[in-house]
Order: structure tokens, then C-alpha cells, then sequence
């Protein structure tokens, strides 16, 4: 009986060790030829084998990034995420949207989580050098704001003496803030959460005097409090906020995919070519216009792409301004002016490189 | 005759494999893991090390224990969330043992009422998320308090409002030194003269008043810091509101009240269950030995049944104590700057994921373990001593 019982153990013991064994063996492999494989394999191959791309999103930012009630996302970042699905897939709707958090958002770019993050994501030299990150154009240029309500008698920055201020945590906002408050020696209590949520919810209940985040931010929330026209963002602008989409160091390649597709919607708008009306210009004998749209030259295939990526993406989801109208234009609840983010040609910033 | 045992079958050796066979196990586990980080860094170009440490933060804490300014390094930084951590931990221990002990005593009691109210907190409390309590205490509770300019006022001029709750508060003057030494030398003086008076009465059998000996003693050393000092020990703040914000006092934000009552009344409701089970496990032989000798319900419960009842206590409690010690990390749903909050800003600043998670880890670890150890050090006192 003990004998047996021994048998049994040592048997055991010995299946166990030679599945572990194998067991490492089987794990350790892989990793190495998986981490061998994806630096030969480009992004944009796994991409294409998936068969959709992945785009870190926000969806609580009415406007920019919003899961709406029927579980699809929308807003002006989002769309910049089925142009880069229309561009590679010809269908804007090969995309998956990955809600993150403002702390989780390059992290999960780092580690490869999402192929790229349209979060309304400030480029900032050190998340550009020390991350291991690459900043594609900015899609959106915005400034810090802060919002008081009217009858709170504050008027600037410098009447905040003394007062809560909301922000939420993993953001620029958090350091501007300090920054500019220490410049105006102005002595503030920062209350941070890690959910723009509760900053809101704190604003409204009056448990803090103020809140601060990028103005088109601002923007966005003012339109969904219960009494929009109690609120007010104050004049004063206290930073830069180019806000873009952000790639993962390493792989050129598809670093140019972002980028261009981008510059696509942007050059599309200033040779005023639309989502009604591209047809039209597919016969155009301007050469401008046929290279752009791939009817010669190889530009997109240079890419990885198709010729006529432009045009999927133009008549997936429009030129730059139409994007903009749709979400945050004169007709929506933000009526956001276009300022900064016009065209260079109107005194904006927007400027793409030649298409030759 | 003496068989040769083969060593696979040998009761020395056997143990010891399997011991190494686990630790080649771990380490070889180990090793994978540090592989794959070294591969991911190695990807995006980035290099392990400390030293942003000593860089300039640039964020602002307000809720602070120790001084800290925006100019002041990340490690300070982290340094200030540690305290903010501990002092909710430590509060939140004390506080919760405090509620568990009575509502669990409150479960046993013969009173209906009692009971059930007792029975209906511990189910709600035990049987929700601690986030969604935390959540309600701040947004349902705290901020639907009036605004500052409308605050609450409680008899002795305690403020409450979604600012935060105010509270009369002692500030120190040039004496207070000099009162608080005597008053400590008070202490232990009437200690031994208490510790030697009950035993001459032991002996002698004649009331010694071990108890009045000792209040003498302590008020006869304060009168000594009265006259030395010929100043008050404190002076009493009281809060005004001024503008935006208390002046005076003593203030808790409503974050830290939030995030300590959130523990307080979680961690009381688990702690009430072990009291009530560490009481039932003293046998009902003892409660009636003590009702023979003529001890009432309180004074036998304090002599006879929690004494015993501590031992089956203990342990578990040591438990709940940990996790109160790391529930403590969500203080930043409701804003909070705690270790884990401002940890998270710091790595958002400085994208050092892999050395910030470390030190994560490592100082809710030493919080832990040293909790363990304060507790196991108690445990041992608490053992049933064999005569």
C-alpha cells in the first residue's frame, strides 16, 4: 500500500515536471519568435491580417470621442480612426474603437494594445522623446481653459486665490495648471480624479469652484450640464494643446499611413474636393488632382496602399472640413470657430505637404 | 536485510526535489517575464532607472502631512502620497476596529432592535462594492451638502459643508512644550504610584485610594508646567469661513472624510462579523461560569469572553486590516492624493511604467507586511498562556 502510494507521487511528480518542462519550452519559444516575428512583420501587415485596425479612443468627450447610447462611437477624433479603416481597408467601418482612460492612453500604445491612439492627445517633447512614441500632425489645435460658474464673481485666474480646482490625473492639464498658478503665485487646492466624470459631477454639485481641461473640452462638457448658459470658460488661454494621433516608435511605415491619411483630409479641403462632389474630379485632366486622387502616379502604393486611398477616404468620411462641421461646426451644440484649425490659406494652421 | 531505498522513493530527499523543483519553477517564471520586459524596452528604446526621481515634479498636492511644493522632486512627491496613505490607513484601522467591535457585540445583544439594525449593516455594507459606496458617500453625501456660504453650523462651531468639515481646533503656544513634558511625567508618575499603591492594598488589605493617589500626582506635576510656564497649554481655534475656504480649525476635505468613512464603515461591517464569530467560539460554559461568579453582561464580557474571544480574532482581523490598507487606493475615484493617485500622475509624467509599478508594489507591500508583523507581535502576547 505505501509502496504504491509512492509509485503514485513519484509518477505524478514526473508528469508535472516533464509538462512544465515542456511547458517552458513552449512558452519561452514563441515569445522569442513572436518578438522576432513583429519586428519583421510590419504593423501594417498585422493590420492587414487582422483585417480591421484598432484605434484607442475616448468615449466621454461629446464631440471628439462619445460612445453613443446604441454602443457606436462618434465625434472628430473617431472619425479620424475610419479614415485610417478606409484608407487601408477601403470600408470605414474595418475599425475596432478601445475606449481608454487618459492614463491608460500610451501605455496602451507602448505596449502595442492599439495600433493608434486618436485620443485628443497633446504632442509634447518629452511624450515624443522619452515614451517611445511618435506624434502624427495634429489633427486638432487647442489651449487649456478653465470654467467657473457666472455668479461665482471670478473673472480670472487671479480671483481663483484660495479655490478647489478640478482636473483629471494623467493629463498635460494637470501640469499647466500648477505651472501657470505658481507664475500668477496664485494658491490653489488641486482636487484629482482619475475620471473627467466625477471632475464634472464635483463642478455641478459646487464642492469645486472651477475646472479645467483643453477649451474645446470645455466646450463639449458645457453643452451637457443641466444649465449650460450658468457656466462660463475664462478669456485667459494657458497653454498649447496640439492635439494628434500617436503611434508607437519603430515602424515608419505605418507612422506614414497615420500621417498621410491625415494630410489627405486636410488637402482635400483646400483643392476643395468633398465627399458630394469627388466624382466629378476623378475625370480632371489638372495633374494636382490626379496624382492626388491616384488616378497616375504610385503615391499610394509607395505607402503600402492602394492608389486611390484618397479617395476612399474622401468619400468615407469627407475632407477635413466637413469632419469638423459635422461634429463640432455651427450646427452642432458646440459651435466650435474654426480659428487655428482653418486652413492655412484662411489664416488657420492647417497645412498639408505636396501630394507629389 | 537491509534494502537499498532508491533515492526517488527516499523520505529525506524527496521533499527536497520537490522544493527544487518549485524554485527552478519560479525562477525560470521569473526570468520569463523579465525577458519580456527587457525585449519590450528594447523595442521602444527606453532605459530602466531611478534617477527622474530627483527631477523637479511640477504638480501641485495640497493635502499634505509633510511640506511640499511643486518645486519639490517626484520622490517627495511620492513621499507626500505614502503619508496620505498611511494616515487614512491608520485612522481607518483604529476607527474600524472601534465600529466593528460594537455593531458585532451589537449583533449578539438581546435587544431586537439592536440586533437587527446591526444584522441590516453588515449585510448591506459586506454585500455592495467598496467603489460604489465610495461613490455614494462622496457624490450622494458630502456634495449634497450646502455650498460654504451656507454651511452648516453644529453646536461647539463645527462647520460642515461640500467644502469639507471644519472643526474647532487647539493651536500650539510657547508653553505648550513645556505642558505637554510634565504632563507626560504626570502620567507615569501616577502610573507607578497607582501600580504601587494597589499592591500595598493587595497586601495589607487596607484601602490605599490607589486611584485618587494617582490624579494627585498627575495634577500636582501640571501645576508645576502651570507655574513654570504661566501660560496656557493651547489656544482654541475656532473655524470662520473666509471666501472660498475655512480659516482656522481643523479641516478635513471631503475627500480624505470620504475615502476614510468609505473604509471605516466597509472594513467595520467585516470586522463585526469576525467579533461576532470570535465571541460565539468561546464556549457558553464560560459566560455562565462568569454570571456564577456574579459578574454582570459588560464586566464579563470584558473580563472573561473578549479576552478568550481575541484569539480566534486576531487572525482574521489581521486580514481585514491589510485590505483596509489597500482598499485605501481607490481614494482616487473620489480625488484623493494618496500613494497610488499620485503615483499615477508621476508615471503619467514620466511614462516610467516599470519603476513606478515596482515602487507601487513595494511600499503597499512594507504597509502590509509590517501590519502583519505589529499583528502576529500582538497575536503571540494574546496566546493562551499554559500554566
Amino acid at each position: 500500500m505505501r509502496k504504491k502510494a509512492y509509485l503514485l507521487v513519484i509518477l505524478l511528480l514526473l508528469v508535472t515536471m516533464t509538462l512544465a518542462a515542456c511547458g517552458q519550452d513552449s512558452t519561452q519559444e514563441p515569445t522569442q519568435t513572436t518578438t522576432g516575428n513583429q519586428s519583421s512583420r510590419s504593423t501594417l501587415e498585422v493590420v492587414k491580417n487582422r483585417g480591421y485596425v484598432i484605434v484607442g479612443v475616448n468615449s466621454k468627450l461629446p464631440g471628439f470621442g462619445y460612445l453613443e447610447p446604441d454602443g457606436s462611437y462618434s465625434g472628430f477624433d473617431v472619425e479620424f480612426g475610419r479614415a485610417l479603416a478606409a484608407a487601408i481597408f477601403n470600408d470605414p467601418n474595418a475599425v475596432e474603437f478601445r475606449p481608454l482612460s487618459a492614463k491608460d492612453r500610451l501605455t496602451a500604445v507602448q505596449t502595442g494594445e492599439v495600433d493608434v491612439l486618436m485620443r485628443n492627445t497633446t504632442w509634447t517633447i518629452s511624450r515624443d522623446t522619452s515614451l517611445g512614441l511618435n506624434f502624427a500632425p495634429t489633427t486638432f489645435y487647442d489651449g487649456q481653459g478653465m470654467m467657473v460658474r457666472k455668479d461665482s464673481g471670478i473673472n480670472s485666474l487671479e480671483d481663483l486665490d484660495g479655490a478647489r480646482i478640478g482636473v483629471q490625473t494623467g493629463t498635460t492639464t494637470e501640469l499647466n495648471l500648477t505651472d501657470h498658478m505658481r507664475k500668477l503665485n496664485v494658491d490653489f487646492e488641486p482636487i484629482v480624479f482619475e475620471d473627467l466624470d466625477s471632475v464634472v459631477a464635483a463642478y455641478e454639485a459646487g464642492s469645486i469652484d472651477a475646472w479645467t481641461t483643453d477649451i474645446s473640452g470645455l466646450a463639449s462638457r458645457q453643452a451637457t450640464l443641466a444649465d449650460p448658459n450658468a457656466h462660463k470658460v475664462l478669456p485667459e488661454v494657458m497653454s498649447k494643446e496640439p492635439l494628434g494621433p500617436v503611434v508607437r516608435e519603430g515602424d515608419d511605415q505605418w507612422y506614414d499611413i497615420v500621417k498621410w491619411t491625415i494630410f489627405a483630409t486636410i488637402e482635400a479641403e483646400e483643392l476643395g474636393i468633398t465627399q458630394g462632389n469627388i466624382d466629378s474630379f476623378m475625370n480632371s485632366d489638372d495633374p494636382v488632382f490626379r496624382r492626388f486622387l491616384g488616378v497616375e502616379g504610385d503615391l499610394g502604393t509607395n505607402l503600402g496602399l492602394s492608389n486611390d486611398f484618397t479617395v476612399n477616404i474622401i468619400k468615407s468620411v469627407g475632407n477635413y472640413g466637413e469632419i469638423f462641421d459635422r461634429y463640432l461646426g455651427p450646427d452642432t451644440v458646440f459651435n466650435l470657430e474654426r480659428g487655428l484649425n482653418d486652413l492655412w490659406t484662411n489664416g488657420g494652421l492647417m497645412y498639408a505637404p505636396p501630394f507629389r | 536485510m537491509r534494502t537499498v531505498v532508491p533515492f526517488w522513493r527516499d523520505n529525506r530527499i524527496v521533499p527536497i526535489l520537490v522544493q527544487l523543483f518549485f524554485l527552478v519553477l519560479v525562477i525560470l517564471l521569473g526570468g520569463f517575464f523579465y525577458n519580456n520586459l527587457q525585449v519590450g524596452l528594447d523595442k521602444t528604446g527606453m532605459k530602466l532607472g531611478f534617477s527622474f526621481l530627483n527631477q523637479s515634479a511640477g504638480f501641485s498636492i495640497k493635502e499634505t502631512s509633510i511640506q511640499y511644493s511643486p518645486a519639490d522632486s517626484y520622490g517627495r512627491a511620492l513621499l507626500v502620497g505614502f503619508t496620505n496613505t498611511i494616515k487614512v490607513a491608520f485612522w481607518g484601522i483604529i476607527l474600524a476596529t472601534i465600529l466593528g467591535v460594537f455593531v458585532g457585540i451589537g449583533r449578539l445583544s438581546s435587544n431586537w432592535l439592536v440586533r437587527n439594525v446591526a444584522a441590516v449593516y453588515v449585510e448591506i455594507i459586506r454585500n455592495t462594492p467598496l467603489l460604489v459606496q465610495l461613490y455614494i458617500w462622496y457624490f450622494a453625501l458630502f456634495m449634497q451638502l450646502p455650498k460654504i456660504q451656507d454651511s452648516i453650523i453644529l453646536p461647539g462651531s463645527i462647520h460642515l459643508s461640500n467644502r469639507g468639515l471644519a472643526l474647532p481646533w487647539l493651536v500650539s503656544t510657547s508653553g505648550t512644550r513645556i505642558w505637554l513634558a510634565f504632563f507626560l511625567v504626570g502620567i507615569v508618575a501616577g502610573f507607578l504610584i497607582y501600580k504601587k499603591q494597589t499592591e500595598k492594598q493587595l497586601i495589607t488589605g487596607i484601602d490605599r485610594y490607589p486611584a485618587l493617589w494617582a490624579m494627585g500626582a498627575l495634577l500636582l506635576s501640571l501645576l508645576f508646567a502651570w507655574l513654570i510656564t504661566m501660560d496656557k497649554p493651547f489656544l482654541l481655534t475656532v473655524p470662520t469661513v473666509d471666501g472660498l475656504r475655512y480659516s482656522g480649525g481643523y479641516r478635513l476635505s471631503p475627500e480624505f472624510a470620504t475615502i476614510l468613512l468609505g473604509l471605516v464603515v466597509y472594513t467595520g461591517a467585516f470586522i463585526a462579523e469576525i467579533v461576532r464569530a470570535g465571541i460565539q467560539a468561546v464556549s457558553k460554559g464560560q459566560t455562565e461560569a462568569a454570571k456564577a461568579l456574579g459578574l454582570g453582561h459588560s464586566l464579563s464580557l470584558r473580563l472573561v469572553i473578549l479576552p478568550q474571544a481575541l484569539r480566534v480574532i486576531i487572525p482574521s482581523m489581521t486580514s481585514q486590516y491589510l485590505n483596509l490598507a489597500k482598499n485605501s487606493s481607490l481614494a482616487i475615484a473620489v480625488g484623493y492624493p494618496d500613494f497610488f493617485s499620485v503615483s499615477g500622475t508621476t508615471l503619467n509624467q514620466t511614462g516610467r511604467a516599470v519603476e513606478i509599478i515596482t515602487l507601487v508594489m513595494v511600499a503597499y507591500l512594507s504597509i502590509s507586511l509590517l501590519t502583519s508583523l505589529l499583528m502576529n507581535i500582538f497575536n503571540k502576547r494574546m496566546r493562551l498562556v499554559e500554566r
